[in-house]
């Protein structure tokens, strides 16, 4: 078994989460009955788990680093509601342009994610050139950016968002649609193919040892199989009926008898963390910049003798958690069509959580941006099969709770063990 | 010998102070090193071995004093600009990233990278292969994080980041503490292998034998101050040791006092 796995070079953690994962929801099957496995649950899990998961990929960098970041849900609230002011009042009230023009979404976007970066980066600069802890910096930052969501609206919702705008958060409309999501996962499929062969191809021409053929073709079905599955299922999802009807009707589209049937595909939201997954993973494992977090988080000495800017790479993977906030608060808001005042609360427990479970862990050095996806999809399956079997909020806590804390001490008895 | 003396030294310390909190932790110490030559630095516990070091190696700056390599004189306010000079170091810590595979470690902070700047972990891994090769054949985990290795294999990973850039001047901080017989052995065969090459090579030790065996020179450190340098060919390891414990000058110490040292 261990030498199949070396030979398909598999994450055995990466292995074991997948396998508690499916354990999860076949137990979930079970238990509702045949209600978790269907098409719209595992749609709606996906566009749930997005915007946790999107910001865990980030968190793992810092913890890898040694630091945490506590601000992240009072920063993901600040930032929803600074992209929800330059919407639905600074563009169309201050400077007098309107509502829905094509570009306020762009404006409002960008500003999110200009200003996210901002205070990211500032709250990196003084944990890593002020020497001040980064839970204490942090947990200042949970409190002062929650706190200035008042400067803004005295407690009030804003909205609704620009009609582009409110698309990033997914729905009917915000999503990939048939077409598309097939175009998407064939995109991918090349990728996986193209990938694989690809660092095979480099291995050779060093003349170093590669795996086995069938190894390579397994890995390749299987990827492409699951990427291809997803599509399927995002496909079988159909737009609820009236609005399909509504559809029809608007476009002059006959109606077949039982309504027209409309596939969702992938919604924007996922799309958006699977851009951010490869795009996080690329730099966390092919880039200087990765590697100096995880030399950093490995032996920080080693990592400053070595000529490391330490400081300068500490504040910049808060800068990054900042973008990453921004675009999870951008989702966040658009789903929700406003911001309100408790948007984004106890997200840092749960991206944290997410990041940990995923593998991550909090003394340094370890942790992967794939793990911390899967972290989350764990998170949110457990919340959405309690919410599916009418558990009790509180008692979903206690669950929650518990899983993280048997996660994280199953997997340091299992490091303890392989050493 | 006498040919050298004309030449500039490769590195030359000049009254290097560092101190710590108002403690002298280096007190107006002066050691040179010239090319293909080894300078045995010995001391007892804090005698501040490897605080000089530290200072040449860029990873503590002096506080007063100066450096001069090639006999110009030089600032090396991090280990960057020891490396620029062409100044590698091996810590007694090995200052190894535990969770880092070997060809990462080698090239940790000069990472070799691709045409759009991605890490090119293919040309790194092979470096390591070649290096390796030469210091360790036994080495084969290139794809492991070096926290799993043994001691020696960990030490090979250090030894290698040091000699493959091309090094002038070497400084080996204990480089054999953690071996066993065979490795120890490797890694003299090494030092005299770098010497050939008109590498300078500071070498710290507590092991008298091992710096008697290897070294050219040997300077002895006590408190923080330099006792004195003095070439091996003209001293006993008695007299080295009166030097290390009493902090006596060979012409200053009696018979008596060497017989005492037993």
């Amino acid at each position: 078994m261990t030498s199949l796995l070396r030979a398909l070079d598999i994450d055995t953690r990466l292995l074991g989460m997948v396998v508690a994962l499916a354990i999860i929801w076949i137990g979930f099957q079970i238990m509702s009955g045949g209600l978790f496995l269907t098409a719209r649950n595992l749609w709606n899990l996906s566009v749930q788990s997005a915007s946790i998961a999107i910001m865990a990929t980030g968190m793992v960098l810092i913890i890898v680093s040694r630091n945490i970041d506590l601000s992240v849900g009072s920063m993901l609230g600040f930032l929803g509601y600074t992209m929800a002011m330059v919407q639905a009042q600074w563009i169309p009230n201050a400077l007098h342009l309107g509502f829905n023009q094509p570009y306020t979404w762009l404006i409002a976007l960008a500003v999110g994610l200009v200003v996210g970066a901002a205070i990211g980066g500032f709250q990196g600069l003084i944990v890593a050139y002020g020497g001040v802890p980064s839970f204490i910096v942090t947990l200042g930052g949970f409190l002062i950016w929650r706190g200035l969501i008042f400067a803004y609206a005295q407690g009030q919702t804003i909205g609704p968002m620009d009609g582009n705008f409110a698309l990033l958060g997914g729905g009917p409309s915000g999503s990939l649609g048939e077409v598309g999501s097939w175009v998407v996962g064939a995109v991918a499929c090349a990728g996986i193919v193209f990938t694989v062969i690809n660092n095979r191809r480099q291995r050779q021409t060093y003349g170093f040892p590669v795996r086995p053929i069938w190894a390579l073709a397994t890995v390749i079905a299987v990827s492409c199989a699951v990427v291809l599955g997803a599509v399927s299922v995002a496909n079988s999802y159909l737009w609820p009926e009236a609005l399909a009807h509504q559809y029809a009707l608007a476009h002059n589209i006959p109606e077949p008898p039982g309504g027209l049937r409309i596939p969702v595909g992938i919604a924007y939201p996922v799309l958006i963390l699977v851009g951010v997954a490869l795009a996080m993973t690329f730099l966390a494992t092919r880039r200087r910049f990765g590697r100096y977090v995880f030399a950093i988080g490995g032996n920080p000495e080693a990592a400053d003798l070595g000529g490391i800017n330490v400081r300068r790479t500490i504040m910049l993977t808060y800068a990054l958690m900042g973008v990453l906030v921004a675009i999870s608060a951008a989702v966040q808001t658009a789903r929700l069509n406003s911001a309100v005042t408790n948007l984004g609360v106890q997200n840092e427990l749960d991206v944290i959580a997410a990041a940990v479970i995923g593998g991550s862990s909090l003394s340094g050095g370890i942790g992967t941006i794939p793990g911390a996806v899967l972290g989350a999809v764990v998170m949110q399956s457990l919340r959405s099969g309690m919410v599916m079997l009418r558990v009790d909020s509180p008692t979903q806590d206690i669950v929650v709770g518990t899983v993280l804390v048997a996660a994280v001490g199953l997997d340091a008895f299992l490091r303890r063990r392989g050493k | 010998m006498s040919d050298r003396a004309k030449t500039a030294p490769l590195a030359e310390l000049r009254d290097i102070r560092v101190s710590f909190g108002g403690v002298h932790a280096v007190d107006n110490v002066t050691v040179d090193l010239h090319a293909g030559e080894v300078v045995g630095l010995v001391g007892g516990n804090g005698a501040g071995k490897s605080t000089l070091m530290r200072a040449l190696s860029g990873a503590h700056p002096p506080d007063a004093g100066e450096i001069l390599i090639d006999g110009q004189p030089v600032v090396i306010a991090n280990p960057r600009d020891a490396k620029s000079l062409g100044i590698e170091t091996i810590y007694q810590t090995l200052a190894l990233a535990d969770n880092i595979d070997a060809p990462g470690n080698m090239f940790l902070g000069r990472e070799v990278l691709t045409r759009d700047g991605s890490l090119d972990d293919a040309a790194m891994e092979s470096a390591t292969r070649n290096v390796m090769g030469r210091l360790n054949p036994h080495f084969k985990n290139f794809k492991t994080a070096v926290g799993w290795l043994s001691g020696g294999q960990r030490q090979s990973v250090a030894i290698a980041r040091a000699i493959h850039f091309n090094a002038r001047i070497l400084i080996m901080d204990e480089p054999t503490a953690a071996l066993g017989p065979a490795e120890t052995e490797q890694v003299r065969r090494l030092i005299q292998q770098l010497k050939t090459e008109g590498i300078g090579i500071f070498l710290i030790s507590h092991d008298i034998h091992d710096v008697f065996d290897l070294a050219d020179r040997i300077s002895v450190m006590l408190h923080g101050g330099l006792v004195g340098t003095v070439r091996k060919a003209d001293v006993t390891t008695d007299e080295v040791l009166a030097m290390i414990i009493m902090g006596k000058l060979p012409s200053e110490v009696t018979q008596k006092e060497l017989a005492q040292l037993h």
